[in-house]
């Protein structure tokens, strides 16, 4: 009578989920061993460009991060021009010496030499704002810089 | 007296912890990047720059249309590693055994004397920037690679991906001291020119 009835046999047996909680903690130890906090969070837009010849930075603490890019669309109103970020907030190309002032003071004193600046800088911006940023480190005699690229062909971007 | 059996425990629920955990683990990750073309700025000095002949200088120019000029002539930017390596590797004044360009004498005199002079414009984009800086630095490798293959029988990158490798069993002292001689040979000198 009833449509719903119960078949009473080849029906689809129900399929095995036991295995289930390992696959998703495989998961999540790779995203668990992959994570890096970011230490910044950005306000600019920040899409690197590629290149090809790239070295690693090793030595993560001992890098220093100068962002730079044009406001990301929730910081609409600090206009569309590029800008230089650092730590976490919109800095002025005279704010550097301070940064990295404060960088070096943070840092124990033999490891100073080895102190790399990563500049990060988004793809589109012009090289003005780059060529005042390395005239900035020029003057505090931060020398070893580090133009973070993706890896890929510069061909055909 | 028979010993009960303990009940089992219900896992029912475990997938949706992990689940959980993974989904905050997506969606924090963020892979950050960290490899790029590493530079040494030129430090500031008062002292006046030593006077180079002009033909031991290639410059490159990019100007606000991110056109490429390289010795005052326009250049595709797939056309500059090798015009670079022909710059570099020309020996003009033969002091360079192992070079194998063309010894134009109107070019350079041998690689430690080659500077590639690389020049912008406030206008110029960084990602050609970039683009014309990784084909300069590519042709230094080309030769380096080059330079150690026929000395050591070992690419360049792949001195120096063993000179960082802690597992490496060879002599390290010794494959430093390799690695000094080709920079030596090929020394990069590339200015960034404000």
């Amino acid at each position: 009578m009833s449509k719903f009835k119960k078949k009473k046999d080849g029906g689809i047996p129900a399929v095995n989920t036991a295995a289930l909680p390992d696959i998703v903690f495989m998961l999540l130890f790779f995203f668990m061993v992959a994570t890096v906090m970011r230490q910044n969070s950005l306000k600019i837009e920040n899409n690197l460009p590629f290149a090809d010849q790239v070295e690693k930075l090793d030595k993560k603490d001992l890098v220093m991060y100068i962002y730079a890019g044009k406001p990301s669309d929730n910081y609409k109103q600090y206009g569309t021009q590029a800008r230089i970020q650092l730590n976490d907030d919109f800095a002025n190309v005279s704010d550097i010496a301070s940064f990295i002032a404060a960088e070096r003071a943070s840092k124990r004193e033999e490891l100073v030499p080895f102190l790399t600046t990563a500049l990060k800088v988004d793809g589109e911006t012009n090289m003005g704002i780059v060529g005042d940023i390395k005239q900035e480190l020029r003057k505090v005699n931060a020398l070893k810089i580090n133009y973070t690229t993706k890896k890929g062909s510069v061909l055909n971007q | 007296m028979a010993k009960r059996a303990a009940p089992e425990v219900n896992a029912g629920s475990m997938a949706d912890i992990a689940f959980l955990l993974l989904i905050f683990f997506l969606v924090t990750t963020t892979i950050e990047v960290d490899s790029g073309l590493n530079r040494k700025l030129p430090p500031i000095e008062e002292t006046e720059p030593p006077i180079i002949k002009q033909k031991n200088i290639f410059t490159v120019l990019l100007n606000g249309n991110d056109d490429l000029l390289v010795e005052d002539e326009t250049m595709e930017l797939k056309d500059l590693r090798q015009a670079a390596i022909e710059f570099l590797d020309n020996g003009g004044d033969g002091s360079c055994d192992f070079c194998k360009g063309k010894k134009d004498p109107e070019s350079s005199d041998n690689p430690g004397k080659a500077i590639i002079s690389l020049k912008n414009e406030r206008e110029t984009t960084y990602k050609t920037y970039i683009a014309v800086q990784n084909e300069l630095v590519a042709a230094y490798n080309v030769l380096r690679n080059n330079r150690a293959q026929a000395l050591y029988g070992m690419s360049f990158t792949e001195m120096e991906a063993n000179a960082n490798d802690v597992n490496w069993p060879g002599n390290k002292t010794k494959l430093k001291d390799q690695i000094e001689q080709i920079k030596l040979d090929y020394p990069q000198k590339l200015s960034e020119v404000q």
